[in-house]
């Protein structure tokens, strides 16, 4: 039966009917559904894990004890995950280990655009990409067979496109309940204890193996020629592939699973059967390098030191556009004809037969300049008041990774360094020690807390420095989409858990000043922050309030009223950047300025606005339930 | 030198059928307001017709009251997931801003199903930009098309009961210019919305079906 899967979905699959018995992971976009489907299929074992490190070692376990596992995480995720990733490489396993890396092209939701193919060549273990969701599946059945084939952890690279692109796939039954592979959990110092001694002896094992899976690439049914005219052949792999089809129609096409090792072979008579060969792939020029190395001609020929990506963009993603444009501005495909272009572009002014109308302005580029709709914090969002008294108090703020990183938008514009997860407390830290005058503070949210936060904590406490912690404790993981922490009480796979409380965990890092405030509270938070200011050493603040969009939450939502004979437009609310607050078409009568009104549907009556209004002109909860239900 | 992987190549790609055009289906609004859910609809709709169907989103950070755009497109093959600028046959749109913001991918005589609600974004709140008039959107939308129906899904569905089923409303709208079996669309929207919203789904899609096929009452 066909049904229309993401390629996430289709990996769970996958995972599943290869019989996959134990999979961990940590939340990350483009990643998190694949451990999200495989959670709800029955005899899987799924985890969230408080890190990739410790998911990807959770899965090692179980793959050391006999049992297919698997490993899921973002594209930096595997940089958290690395010490664990290259010793993996090094012992092998007794049972299928696939580790999926969800890399994200044009950064829709990331700080960087790494290309994580140059881990498996870094690591020597294969490297296997899909290019839709039946792929997806076919070759994460295919991962795990290979992998215990030839005793490797394999690398299923993903793209966001090819994670978050639904296709029709065809779905099966698992396979036969995989047995363990071991009857007893091994007890082979020599294959699993990484001393010095034993890692010499290993590293020639992984050298060799890696030439085996070059040969038996040669054969690997997922690398395949398809010939069409003899013109133009292109080499690609992943959602390439995709683009290569539909921009390039008459190319004779190779289309890789496997893209790394290369099968040699293949590509020098793939060559050999046309007239110019390209390579097209998204990011780095990672099957590029290695053809060319093989010393096989690409076209077109040219000197490409430092910049060694020859037709196509090294940054963001491709799409079918970017791909033609590329291919003409190279001379590979000729200049669209004046009948084929597409005069679409409905910025365009030059091809506008009409004026725009007034107030509406063009840009250097020719599109229509209009107003931005980046993401802001939602309307009742908890951490909404610290970033408002953190602007006012005008202390520098290293920031860390999750929804609140949107604290640096205006008018909050409360952050000043972001970098990974964890990175926040570190970064204040070092400033402190380096002597910088101002004291800083570091803003991390509770999962990233536990991710790698902990040791940043730990380590702030132990060396003493005068570092502000403020540990935004929403009860979740919110921005990719309300995963369950060590916070939240409960687990992936729904059962109920040890809920850890942050407070005596920061007491018992060596903390003594730390309190846990609703972060609703703004004024309790303001207070408490000034103090600190004029003190010296580590403080923490759990600024503690479930995030607004959970289910129970949305239960609460009071709609605030703004009362427009008290309010006088004086704008203190509309600098806490809630999208509720709007500028109403009332004019202050004295000032002239458009007074504040809130939008009911949007509204959920954190109140925040009503506390940090001078003239208290909005109403409270209370107030607003009171007049509901006064007859 | 042959390989037995290498495959003769039959492309279907090139010979549309005139009974299954392909069709590229542009869906855009404001985070939070069901635009995804409404391109799963459009997707599933899709498969049920026959057709090979891929379906492209952006999740995470975006979604956060940011603008949500997603992708479906309808074929015998269908290869690039992503709709090439130009190449949209149908917008349809949640709101008007992004109705404006996704205009260079719709095709020039291609439809737009719109929704007049104005979601003002921050940028606009906080006085910094200016949200466009309706008779800007107008011109604007004119430009590229004559064929734009608006369809006040947002009143529509507030009318019902729950401004939520907004975007079914657009899709009933939708089903109507496509001349759809609506039994077709409802299979799919029973089997995507909960039981307890499914009355509201269908009202909401049958006063948006009406509105195209006997205009507004």
């Amino acid at each position: 039966m066909k049904r229309l899967l993401s390629g996430n979905e289709a990996v769970a699959h996958g995972a599943w009917e290869a019989g996959v018995r134990v999979a961990a992971g940590y939340p990350g976009t483009p990643s998190t559904e694949i451990l999200e489907t495989l959670a709800r299929f029955p005899h899987v074992y799924a985890e969230w894990s408080p890190n990739e490190k410790v998911a990807l070692d959770v899965a090692i376990g179980a793959a050391y004890a006999g049992r297919r596992a698997l490993a899921t995480m973002k594209h930096v995720g595997v940089n958290v995950a690395a010490d664990a990733f290259m010793y993996v490489a090094m012992t092998g396993m007794e049972a299928g280990l696939v580790i999926v890396s969800a890399d994200d092209p044009s950064m829709h939701s990331s700080q960087n655009e790494q290309d994580n193919r140059q881990y498996a060549k870094f690591a020597r273990i294969p490297c296997l990409e899909p290019a839709d969701s039946q792929d997806a599946k076919d070759l994460t059945i295919a991962a795990f067979d290979l992998s215990e084939q030839f005793d490797t952890p394999v690398l299923l690279r993903m793209t966001t496109r090819i994670c978050h692109t639904s296709t029709p796939v065809e779905v099966g039954a698992r396979r036969q309940e995989h047995p363990p592979l071991t009857d007893k959990y091994p007890r082979n110092p020599a294959k699993y204890v990484m001393v010095p001694a034993n890692a010499r002896k290993r590293h020639p094992i992984i050298e060799h193996r890696l030439e085996e899976l070059a040969a038996y690439a040669e054969t690997f049914p997922f690398n395949r020629v398809e010939m069409r005219g003899r013109a133009l052949g292109v080499i690609t792999a992943g959602v390439a592939y995709q683009y290569a089809r539909e921009v390039f129609p008459d190319a004779s096409i190779l289309k890789l699973g496997m893209t790394y090792p290369l099968p040699q072979k293949r590509i020098r008579d793939f060559a050999s059967r046309v007239d110019r060969l390209i390579v097209l792939e998204e990011l780095d020029p990672f099957i590029e390098d290695q053809v060319r190395l093989m010393g096989v001609k690409l076209w077109p020929e040219r000197v490409l030191y430092p910049h060694t990506k020859s037709i196509f963009p090294i940054t963001g993603e491709l799409n079918p556009a970017i791909v033609r444009e590329s291919a003409v501005a190279a001379g590979l495909l000729p200049e669209p004809q004046a009948g084929e272009k597409q005069v679409v572009r409905g910025e365009d002014q030059a091809e506008s037969p009409q004026p725009l109308p007034a107030g509406l302005k063009i840009r250097g580029n020719g599109h229509l300049d209009l107003p931005a709709r980046p993401p802001v914090l939602c309307p009742g969002c908890p951490h909404r008041g610290v970033f408002y008294i953190l602007h006012k108090l005008k202390v520098p703020v290293n920031g860390d990774i999750g929804c609140y990183t949107l604290g640096v938008v205006p008018p909050l514009s409360a952050i000043h360094t972001t970098g990974c997860m964890g990175a926040s407390i570190g970064v204040a830290h070092g400033a402190a020690v380096a002597g910088d005058k101002e004291r800083h503070v570091a803003v991390i949210g509770d999962s990233t807390f536990f991710h790698t936060g902990i040791p940043a904590l730990l380590n702030v406490a132990y060396n003493r420095s005068n570092v502000i912690t403020i540990i935004l404790d929403n009860r979740t993981t919110a921005m990719t989409g309300h995963q369950a922490n060590p916070g939240t009480g409960r687990t992936l796979q729904g059962k109920e858990t040890r809920e850890i409380e942050i407070e005596p965990l920061v007491r018992a890092l060596g903390i003594d000043e730390v309190v846990t405030i609703d972060a609703y509270e703004v004024e309790t938070i303001e207070k408490t922050l000034k103090r600190w200011l004029k003190q010296d050493g580590p403080a923490v603040l759990v600024a503690k309030h479930a995030c607004a969009l959970l289910p129970e939450e949305r239960k609460k939502y009071v709609s605030l009223q703004v009362d427009p004979n008290v309010c006088n437009g004086c704008t203190i609310c509309f600098r806490i950047g809630c999208p509720a607050i709007l500028k109403s078409d009332k004019l202050d009568p004295k000032y002239h300025r458009p007074l504040a009104e809130i939008d009911p549907l949007l509204c959920t009556g954190c109140e925040i606005c009503a506390r940090v209004c001078p003239r208290d002109a909005i109403s409270f909860r209370d107030q607003v339930l009171h007049l509901h239900y006064d007859p | 030198m042959e390989f037995h992987q290498t495959v003769p190549m039959n492309d279907t790609a090139s010979s549309p059928s005139k009974s299954l055009p392909s069709l590229n289906i542009l869906l855009t609004g404001v985070g939070g307001q069901g635009t995804i859910l409404a391109s799963n609809i459009v997707a599933e709709v899709g498969v049920a017709l026959g057709y090979d169907v891929k379906k492209a989103e952006v999740h995470g950070m975006s979604q956060r009251g940011g603008s949500v755009v997603s992708q479906v497109r309808w074929g015998r093959q269908v290869f690039s997931p992503i709709i090439p600028p130009g190449e949209a046959d149908y917008l349809i749109a949640f709101e008007k801003l992004e109705a404006l913001r996704a205009l260079s991918y719709l095709r020039p005589g291609g439809q737009i199903i719109v929704d007049p609600h104005a979601i003002p974004p921050v940028t606009v709140t906080s006085g910094d930009a200016h949200y466009p008039e309706d008779e800007t959107i107008q011109v604007q939308l004119a430009r590229i098309t004559p064929h734009v129906h608006w369809i006040p899904g947002v009143a529509i569905a507030e009318e019902l009961g729950n401004a939520r089923a907004a975007n079914v409303v657009l899709l009933g709208a939708f089903s109507a210019l496509l001349n759809h079996d609506p039994d077709l669309w409802l299979g799919v929207i029973r089997q995507r919305v909960p039981e307890k919203y499914r009355e509201l789904n269908e009202q909401a899609f049958a006063r948006g079906r009406d509105l195209i096929l006997t205009g507004p009452r």
